[in-house]
């Protein structure tokens, strides 16, 4: 609870003549579920993908477990324990469900690409390898029955879950979820808090989260940070942000959408 | 033999001296104008669509060699042939766009490059069927005899090549920042679905950016057929150095793809004269290779908008 | 598996089948062919690339492999090895700077660049022996052994091209080319999961270049005779032609548009100019019309059969 996972200090966007992100500061502890909220345009998607290394910022720092990842690529985030789902589903619509989720152990567990070649031994217990885990994590959310379904072929909120799955099978050490309740109705989103709650505390990650429904933020999170038009306006836990007349002013006086 | 490498052969030597070199620059503006009408050709599509359109070779290709079908085989006087010629391209490039595009707007895009090359093909193996396989050589506009100019000889035809290519970039930036059409083909460049919200037909827009840049890729053909000869499948190499140029100036800048013509074309004409003919089409394509990996965005365009 | 073992047989059972030698010959291209198209399915079709100017590889090899043996002197073995290798150099020097070229301008860096290719293969006459072709290169030999006769050699080449096949599958079947179905889908979320994606272009670029280069050695080994207008934009778009045909992601249909491609001119012989315009217009209709191909036509027949037969089972 006291050491931190992630750090921005200073971080700045710009997108022509559009500032996206000015002077972000902020701390993610390890094992928190920390918030990211803010009106529409806020930045919020934007520091999400400035963390995963979708983009650079033009001002700032970013520290994770310690390293200076700033211009580290994306792919090599994902090896070192940062994963991350999308706002937009970006499922692998013409694999099955099984297949999407192996994808998620591609950075944790490989062999030489000669291995691979002429289908070595060691390639072989890969796959099994890989094959177990995917169905633990598919085990996991509760979607081992369809693992032989095309992902296309899903319904929306099952493929949402496939995503969390995907991500879970690489053992992250920082979940980064991006809109995940988007599209999801009330029932869903409860069972989304809970699985992101147990998701937490059996693999003892953190997570980050950006958000619109105030009342999953509200109820899961351990720290919130509020955007507003790409700066910070607060920081701290849910009680104390509910209560900040600046947060309130940002979102009209309602925590409604 | 062609009458440009007539000339240089006459003038070639290895000192730079100023005739030579005004010689070769002579060859390389006519040479870069039709570069230039090309690249003009894939820059108009390429705003209006966003596709490249690999066949925009072969509408150069069919300016040329129907002139000379119209003349040789049908008896027509020149200017008869010459525009008749012209109108048949622009016909044909109606025709790919309603038969093989319109159909698959949406498509990825590689598989909108395959389908482009194999008009390309399928046009050539036309030509190749109905005119067979042999160069043609079309009348030059005014006869044969050439001006002599500051100790450089310049075809007659260069100089309509210059003049059409000129009157010819006038009329297009009349038309685009002065009609309504054109207006409306550059909105739909900017954005389609914003374009036809305000009622524009962007279908009736991107038929005719076909139909326009066949035009003037024909025209090209044709005013160039006089001076290097023509045949079935001189598309090819046209349209690739067409690009090129537009790569040079900067994709989607008409104003860059001409003056890219130009450069391409006179920097393959001091490179044949002083270095080498034998590679002088390898420089067009060694000059896009490096822009590409270095320098995508050419000379005049724009820099590339981050990935967001 | 089986697939591949019954093609392998097959393949081996046909020099008995056919007439005489001519119609070995075209079984010849047509496996030299297909190992082309193996190649050059796994870059468009699974890694989503492409490439206009593959025919240069081809020609490297085959030109590499005769330079070394005919005029240096080289063993064969040691030339076919260095013709790969030096396929494979040039690959990665082009490929590496291309890896963030997409869509159009790949195509065009592919096609620019065989035609560099083309043009060099025409013009140093004294490595190439220029338009009219390298002549008196050494016929192929395995381990010392001369393959004199052409039933061998196409037995030697259905084994190799067999092999191919198989290292397609292995590589298909993997976290290789897991990563590949996933890049060619999505790159965003191929790279949030950990795929190098720079990185696969390249190995599939480069494989795919390694396949044709071989091809291109054995080629020349075989024909003992090439010249530049075998390498040349033509046979690059014939290659495309055949992996469009066989359904851009099908393996075994890029070897059937392999040797539909190779043996069309023999029916066409009495319209000899017709060869170009019907290779647009397969190009044109498949992409229109069937872009799966045939591979993807088989599918379909396949599965109305099974629809059909297992329906008719419960009447």
């Amino acid at each position: 609870m006291n050491k931190m996972v992630l750090g921005c200090s200073g971080i700045s966007v710009r997108f022509g003549g559009v500032q996206a992100l000015a002077d972000v500061h902020f701390e993610a502890m390890q094992s928190d579920i920390t918030a990211i909220i803010g009106p529409n345009g806020a930045g919020k998607t934007t520091l999400l993908n400035v963390i995963s290394g979708m983009v650079t910022p033009s001002h700032g720092q970013l520290i994770f477990e310690g390293r200076d990842i700033t211009t580290l690529q994306t792919h090599k985030r994902a090896w070192g324990g940062m994963v991350r789902t999308f706002q937009n589903l970006e499922i692998f619509s013409n694999m099955t469900v099984l297949e999407n989720v192996t994808m998620g152990c591609h950075g944790r567990l490989s062999v030489p690409a000669w291995h691979s070649l002429l289908r070595t031994s060691r390639s072989r217990k890969l796959e099994e390898e890989v094959r177990r885990e995917a169905l633990a994590a598919l085990e996991f959310v509760g979607m081992s029955d369809l693992a032989q379904t095309t992902a296309k072929d899903l319904p929306f909120g099952k493929q949402r879950l496939l995503e969390l799955a995907r991500a879970l099978a690489a053992r992250p050490k920082l979940l980064l979820l991006d809109e995940p309740a988007a599209g999801l109705n009330i029932a869903e989103t409860q069972l989304l808090a809970d699985l992101i709650l147990r998701i937490r505390d059996t693999y003892n990650l953190s997570v980050i989260l950006v958000e619109h429904d105030m009342e999953l933020v509200m109820r899961i999170s351990d720290a919130i940070l509020v955007l507003c038009f790409g700066q910070t306006i607060s920081r701290g836990t849910p009680a104390q942000v509910q209560k900040d007349p600046k947060v309130i002013a940002a979102y009209l006086g309602g925590d409604e959408d | 033999m062609p009458v440009e490498n007539r000339i240089r052969r006459h003038f070639s030597c290895e000192k730079m001296d100023p005739s030579s070199l005004l010689q070769y620059l002579i060859t390389g503006l006519t040479l870069g104008s039709t570069y230039g009408l090309t690249a003009l050709g894939f820059t108009i599509i390429f705003n209006t669509t966003g596709v490249i359109n690999f066949a925009q070779g072969e509408f150069v290709m069919l300016g040329g060699m129907m002139s000379v079908y119209f003349m040789h085989a049908l008896g027509l006087g020149e200017p008869a042939a010459v525009i008749l010629a012209v109108l048949g391209a622009t016909m044909a490039g109606a025709l790919v766009e309603r038969l093989a595009i319109r159909p698959v707007r949406d498509c990825p895009s590689i598989n909108l490059v395959i389908i482009t090359i194999g008009v390309s093909i399928l046009i050539r193996g036309l030509a190749m069927l109905l005119w067979g396989k042999d160069t043609h050589v079309l009348e030059p506009f005014s006869g044969n005899q050439p001006i002599m100019f500051l100790g450089a000889a310049i075809m007659p035809q260069a100089i309509w090549v210059l003049v059409i290519s000129l009157f010819l970039l006038a009329a297009l930036k009349l038309f685009f920042s002065g009609t309504i059409h054109g207006k409306a083909m550059l909105a739909c460049s900017y954005d389609s679905k914003a374009a036809s919200l305000v009622g524009i037909g962007v279908q009736r827009m991107v038929l005719l950016s076909f139909m326009i840049s066949a035009l003037v890729g024909a025209v090209g053909g044709v005013i160039l057929a006089p001076i290097t000869m023509t045949s079935y499948d001189v598309g090819i190499m046209l349209g690739l150095k067409g690009f090129a140029a537009c790569i040079l100036g900067g994709l989607g800048n008409p104003f860059g793809a001409a003056a890219g013509g130009v450069i391409l074309g006179v920097l393959e004409s001091l490179g044949a004269g002083f270095v080498s003919s034998a590679y002088k089409d390898a420089l067009a394509f060694v000059i896009l290779l490096i822009l590409l990996f270095v320098k995508p965005s050419g000379l005049f365009g724009l820099k590339d908008s981050k990935r967001v | 598996m089986i697939w591949l073992a019954a093609f392998f047989g097959v393949l081996m059972l046909a020099p008995a089948l056919l007439p005489n030698n001519y119609y070995l010959t075209i079984l010849i291209l047509g496996c030299l062919h297909a190992m082309n198209a193996v190649g050059l399915c796994l870059l468009v079709g699974h890694a989503g690339q492409i490439s206009l100017g593959h025919a240069g590889f081809y020609g490297l090899g085959a030109y590499a492999t005769s330079y070394l043996s005919a005029t240096v002197g080289l063993s064969v073995g040691l030339s076919m090895l260095a013709g790969v290798g030096l396929t494979v150099l040039v690959a990665i020097l082009v490929g590496l700077p291309s890896l963030k070229l997409k869509g159009h301008y790949l195509a065009m860096a592919t096609l620019g660049f065989g035609i560099i290719l083309s043009i060099l293969f025409t013009e140093t006459v004294d490595i190439t022996g220029g338009p009219s072709g390298f002549v008196g290169i050494p016929r192929l030999s395995l381990f010392g052994w001369e393959l004199r006769k052409d039933v061998t050699l196409f037995r030697a080449l259905a084994v190799i091209l067999c092999i191919f096949v198989w290292l397609s599958f292995n590589l298909l079947h993997s976290r290789v080319g897991r990563a590949l179905r996933a890049l060619h889908t999505s790159e965003r979320a191929a790279e949030a999961m950990g795929v190098d994606i720079a990185r696969y272009k390249l190995l599939v670029f480069v494989l795919s270049a390694a396949f044709s280069g071989f091809a291109g050695v054995l080629y020349a080994h075989y024909l003992t005779f090439i010249a530049p207008s075998s390498f040349g934009f033509m046979f690059s778009v014939e290659l495309i032609v055949m992996v469009v045909l066989g359904g851009m992601v099908s393996v075994p249909g890029a070897i059937f548009g392999a040797f539909f491609v190779t043996v069309l001119p023999e029916f066409l012989r009495a319209f000899e100019n017709i060869e170009i315009l019907l290779f647009g217009a397969i190009l044109v209709l498949c992409m229109m019309f069937l872009p799966d191909g045939m591979a993807g036509g088989w599918n379909r027949l396949l599965r109305w059969g099974k629809a059909r037969f297992a329906g008719g089972l419960h009447e």
